[in-house]
């Protein structure tokens, strides 16, 4: 009998593929049914954010920042105020930390639901991305009862936040805030100890903690690792040292543990959702810095020195004296940073944003390789991978 | 978090490293060294692996463009050590000719980093395993985050219905490229006017 030549399979995941999150395109070198390699190539959706960002005035660029991760926007912006306020030498009042960390929280409930909805998804569950979503639509009526936009909310500004919470908003907040965890219930419910759920993503995609030092990992990806690192708490940024929550930690770094992780972060998310509306003090809400923040309406109709104020900031903007930071917060997916270089003009001279899912998606080849190709998706899946902040 | 300690662990790199390290700085409680290209591997591997420094997680590594500078380029590599909680950023100054050593040996996740500083700036990684274009797309030709690259770049896409696929044309804009300059003429004017020196006698 002749001698078969046996061939590697090189396929085309993607670019559109239901599962791809996004546009992936990910050449997997398949040996039967196995994968010998992954090469993912990225870029389908880049747009050039970092460039238009040094073409724009400081705050002109926030908006830029929700559609990087364009499922939880608000954590992004976060990072971005953040930075801009360390080389301003400014700090927002207190009222209006407490609103950002009140919304960042809430933008990584959005993102974590529709994370593990998604995932669930990817790998058989119909379910739970019905029901996610409906309380996914909940929050993001909140987004647009504080600012006027489901998504891309460009609310965080560098001195605050643009506006302070209508009337009303932070009861309703609080009484979906006690009903939330019935959802959350229905989900795990359905899925932490579901059979098909635990077949598809035990033991698949594990990731020891030294190899996730090694390739960058961050956030819930990092935790569940086993290593407790939460910039939350490790680095706390704006009201985040007065809040009283706890590190979720998994164990053998696989999908379940990630999944679990993401899980355990919900709740303590609403811990942290309840704390800033029980302790918000009144006052103001942006800082009062006529240089930095925009004057009121009913202030611009009687005095002359506010409207030249409000000119000058909706044209050529502030200066931000010359310098850079490394400035990071804890997104959903990980640690998001801004590496902002300022040249003492009105605008960034350069603006590099590190995106988590990048060093995540990186780590594809390492997580897949010798699994099955149906794998591939549960991996990715629980990386939570989004197209907007790694191509950027 | 602590200067006096970041300033300290500064002064230790330069003892250990000599020469090696150009300068070390404290701003605004963030540390900055700056590193011959030639000693980048030894710096970084002695940051990963010293107990005192335990930089165990690279995060970021991107390029800053200084046109005006002979060396125009800074790469910038920003540490993470979960140990001890401190960050560092380490900087190396190179054109674009001179290529950097890269780290993939010492951190796995510089891998994409450099790849997407060679798309963006055009800074070359000696002995990268894989220095390909990261986010610009197929057959891309230049480095779009250069500060002498235009906004709008050279070339547009669109799908030709005739022949059936997509096509690259040189950019048209239907308007001038309008750069909305706001700085104030006022700004720009240094602090001695003509007849100041004459304030003084």
């Amino acid at each position: 009998m002749a001698e078969t030549q046996i061939k590697n399979l090189t396929i085309n995941f993607g670019p559109q593929h239901p599962s791809a999150h996004g546009v992936l395109r990910l050449v997997l070198e398949m040996d039967g049914e196995v994968i010998e390699r992954a090469d993912p190539h990225v870029g389908l959706l880049h747009r050039g954010t970092e460039k238009l960002i040094e073409y724009k005035n400081y705050v002109q660029a926030v908006p830029y920042f929700d559609r990087l991760d364009y499922v939880a926007p608000q954590n992004q912006e976060h990072a971005f105020a953040l930075a801009v306020e360390k080389l301003l030498g400014i700090t927002p009042p207190l009222r209006g930390q407490y609103i950002r960390v009140l919304y960042a929280e809430i933008g990584r409930i959005l993102n974590h639901l529709f994370t593990v909805c998604a995932y669930a998804m990817d790998i058989g569950a119909m379910t739970p991305m019905l029901w996610g979503f409906e309380e996914r639509e909940r929050l993001m009526e909140f987004c647009e009862r504080v600012c006027g936009a489901r998504l891309h909310m460009n609310y965080f500004r560098p001195g605050g936040v643009s506006q302070d919470l209508p009337a009303g908003l932070a009861d309703d907040i609080a009484a979906w805030a006690d009903e939330f965890p019935r959802c959350i219930d229905d989900l795990e419910a359905l899925l932490t100890e579901n059979r098909i759920f635990k077949q598809r993503s035990v033991d698949v995609g594990a990731i020891s903690a030294e190899d996730a030092f090694d390739r960058g990992f961050s956030g819930p990806c990092l935790r569940a690792s086993g290593v407790p690192w939460d910039l939350r708490k490790a680095q706390p940024y704006d009201v985040y040292d007065r809040m009283d929550f706890d590190v979720p930690v998994g164990k053998h770094g696989d999908c379940y543990d990630r999944y679990l992780v993401r899980m355990v972060e919900l709740r303590e998310s609403l811990k942290i959702i309840k704390q800033c509306l029980n302790e918000m003090p009144a006052g103001p809400v942006k800082v009062d810095d006529r240089k930095v923040a925009p004057p009121k309406r009913g202030e611009m109709k009687g005095s002359m020195e506010a409207l030249i104020h409000h000119f000058k900031l909706f044209t050529e903007g502030y200066h931000v004296p010359a310098g850079e930071t490394y400035t990071v917060v804890e997104a959903p997916k990980g640690e998001f940073g801004v590496y902002l270089v300022s040249d003492g003009s009105n605008r960034p001279y350069r603006c590099k944003i590190r995106p988590p899912g990048f060093a995540h998606l990186q780590a594809m080849d390492f997580l897949t390789r010798g699994h099955m190709l149906a794998d591939v998706v549960a991996v990715l899946g629980s990386l939570d991978i989004v197209f907007g902040e790694i191509d950027r | 978090m602590d200067e006096q300690a970041l300033r300290e662990l500064g002064e230790t790199l330069q003892a250990i490293f000599a020469e090696h390290v150009l300068a070390a700085a404290v701003d605004r409680g963030e540390l900055t060294v700056t590193v011959a290209p030639e000693s980048l591997v030894r710096v970084l591997s002695f940051l990963r692996d010293d107990v005192n420094f335990h930089f165990r997680q690279l995060m970021d590594v991107c390029g800053v463009d200084h046109p005006e500078r002979e060396k125009r380029f800074d790469v910038v590599y920003n540490l993470l050590s979960l140990t001890h909680n401190r960050r560092i950023r380490v900087k190396v100054m190179t054109d674009e000719h001179e290529p950097v050593p890269s780290v993939t040996g010492v951190f796995n996740s510089a891998n994409w980093w450099e790849r997407e500083t060679w798309d963006m700036f055009g800074i070359m990684f000696a002995d990268h395993p894989d220095l390909r274009r990261m986010l610009c797309d197929y057959g891309f030709e230049g480095h779009p985050l250069r500060k002498d690259f235009p906004l709008t770049g050279y070339v547009e896409v669109r799908y030709d219905n005739e022949r059936k696929r997509v096509v690259y044309e040189p950019v048209k804009l239907e308007q001038e490229f309008r750069n909305f300059d706001f700085l104030s003429p006022w700004e720009g004017i240094q602090a001695s006017l003509p007849g100041d020196e004459k304030a003084g006698s």
